[in-house]
């Protein structure tokens, strides 16, 4: 009895810890960018009445449009969630459910493309997109490397593997197309997978840096991580507050992606990457 | 793995379709619903199969073509000559330092955050998965760093480990000279820690998935025998989940080899003496800031058959034949 105790405190000290580590750090990014004075002593990373004002976030935005970014960073996003959803599912769909010549093809390279680093290609896709085809600074040359996210289609395509056959079979004696069936049968069941697919596919673009970042020089059409990165980088040490300014700007990005996961938390699993990405 | 296991099930399935069927006419329709070819599956991937060929095929293709050429950035349109030039833009790699220094970092990259990030997620979810209080509390609290784009937590471990800053007022004078980041022996370190923190609650989720598979007869039987807590981790839940530990290895290595954000940020665009260089930093700086394309598609040449040969490596290692 004893040691059963014995055995659960040390399991909840060790997550305990454990999550202090992971998020301390947000705190402390939350205060500090509440502070007129930064305070780096061990007091400073405990809320101070005297010391709270929205000062960096106002010296923030008057060196990059916060509300200009968030929009960048929407449509980028959006871009390539709209792309992944709706070309993903057909794949997904056509990989699990139709039978037809190459289908184990395409699965193999959905999962081939997950193990390429995909900032190597970053020069050849460079000299197409920006130098080519001259669409640098331009929403549509930020998303296309990612229109259609390789990982979303093998989450798609397991969990239509889900489905009974017999759904299908029915469906179709009774006429109904594969549109039809997609649409109205096969979607409506796997609704929890849209979720997970559409958390998983959003970190990537809202978080993303190297590519955007190498594609726009235009400050108005930066996603906020490309600018808040310009402003650490370069512009940081002329502010009378630097730190911060940067810690202000680091929680208007952080907090819609945060908010987003913590609401949908329950639908946020790896189950199906899992055993899709065994190789 | 799952590449095969998906064959071997679609040539069972045409196999019990075809005796059947058989040429038989009246049963056409039957056969039309379940095994035959269904053409519109092309047409179904078509959008996602060009797209895999327009940003990965072709891109690679056309690196590796680049990286024997003499080639340069021009206008649009411009009609230049970028002569065959051989192996001329890898000797120029071989010979640049700085190159080796890159893919030496990446390697002690690879030491810190590989083992780091595999003991602690492991770790970390086999006490999630046996906790009832809070489950949700924690989960959160592990994958809120890795939901958080790396340019914002960056200003706040910039801010941690300034020289000023918290964690050194924390352990006085304890505290490295020069600074953690300004540090040519710490600088590497610093960010492969903050790289295993940001991603490690991807990995446990991960291994929280891998668990759900493991048999709770497995961990009966070895209680059955005497086995304490400890005991049941090392010989049922660490081999049982050698599959997800091989996948981790492999997404870690990746995130190694794909390394910008971080030290281009956290170290000021590379570190002291390009302690903290990235080969992705060096292909960017190359390539991008210094206008020689083709040098850096050669190190991307470089950098993907060294990722080929670790994940190999990693495979007889970590994996064995039977995951």
């Amino acid at each position: 009895m004893r040691r059963a105790l014995g055995s659960r405190i040390a399991l909840y000290v060790v997550l305990g810890l454990g999550a202090l580590a992971f998020l301390f750090p947000f705190c402390y990014m939350v205060i500090g960018s509440l502070q007129t004075d930064l305070d780096t002593s061990v007091r400073g990373a405990f809320p101070d009445p005297g010391n709270v004002s929205l000062d960096n976030y106002v010296a923030i935005d008057s060196r990059i449009d916060l509300v200009q970014g968030l929009i960048n960073s929407g449509i980028f996003t959006g871009g390539v969630l709209l792309g992944t959803i709706v070309f993903g599912v057909l794949a997904g769909y056509a990989l699990a459910v139709l039978h037809w010549r190459g289908r184990n093809a395409v699965f193999a390279l959905a999962l081939l493309v997950q193990v390429i680093p995909f900032q190597l290609l970053m020069i050849p896709l460079y000299v197409m997109i920006a130098r080519d085809y001259g669409l640098s600074d331009s929403y549509l040359g930020m998303i296309l490397p990612f229109f259609i996210n390789s990982t979303a289609v093998v989450i798609f395509r397991q969990y239509f593997l889900q489905l009974p056959p017999d759904l299908f079979s029915a469906a179709r004696i009774d006429g109904a197309g594969e549109f039809r069936l997609l649409w109205s049968v096969a979607l409506p069941l796997v609704r929890p997978a849209l979720l997970t697919a559409v958390l998983l596919t959003f970190i990537g673009p809202w978080n993303e840096f190297l590519w955007p970042f190498l594609i726009t020089k235009q400050a108005s059409l930066q996603p906020l991580a490309v600018s808040l990165a310009n402003f650490m980088s370069n512009v940081a040490a002329s502010t009378s507050n630097p730190f911060g300014a940067m810690m202000a700007g680091a929680v208007v990005l952080a907090v819609p992606a945060v908010t987003l996961f913590i609401v949908f938390q329950r639908y946020f699993t790896t189950n199906d990457l899992g055993s899709g990405v065994k190789g | 793995m799952t590449a095969d296991a998906a064959l071997a099930a679609d040539r069972t399935g045409d196999d019990s379709v075809r005796p059947a069927t058989g040429g038989a006419p009246p049963h056409r329709g039957r056969r039309r619903l379940s095994g035959a070819q269904q053409p519109l599956g092309m047409l179904f991937s078509a959008p996602y199969v060009v797209f895999i060929v327009l940003v990965f095929a072709w891109p690679i293709l056309f690196a590796v073509w680049m990286s024997f050429q003499d080639y340069f950035f021009a206008a649009p349109g411009a009609d230049v000559e970028r002569p065959f030039v051989g192996l001329d833009n890898y000797a120029a790699v071989i010979r640049d330092p700085d190159v080796w220094q890159a893919f030496r970092n990446v390697g002690v990259f690879l030491l810190i955050n590989v083992p780091l990030t595999v003991v602690l997620s492991i770790v970390l979810a086999t006490a999630l998965d046996r906790v009832v209080h809070a489950r949700t509390f924690f989960r959160v609290s592990y994958y809120v760093p890795y939901v958080t784009a790396s340019v914002a937590v960056v200003a706040v471990w910039l801010f941690l480990f300034s020289s000023g800053g918290l964690v050194n007022n924390v352990l006085g004078p304890l505290a490295p000279d020069p600074s953690w980041l300004v540090n040519s022996a710490l600088a590497m370190p610093t960010i492969a820690l903050f790289v295993t923190w940001k991603g490690l609650g991807f990995y446990i989720l991960l291994y929280l998935a891998a668990l759900q598979n493991v048999p709770k007869e497995l961990y009966e039987s070895v209680a059955m025998d005497g086995g304490g807590r400890l005991r049941q981790f090392f010989s049922v839940t660490v081999p049982s989940v050698r599959p997800a530990t091989l996948l981790v290895v492999l997404l870690a290595t990746i995130t190694g080899a794909n390394l910008f954000t971080e030290p281009y940020l956290l170290t000021g665009g590379g570190g002291p003496n390009g302690a903290s260089t990235s080969p992705v930093l060096l292909i960017y700086q190359r390539g991008i800031e210094q206008g020689n394309p083709d040098v850096a598609a050669a190190i991307g040449v470089i950098l993907i058959v060294f990722v080929l040969i670790i994940a190999a490596l990693q495979r007889r290692f970590v994996g064995g034949e039977d995951s």
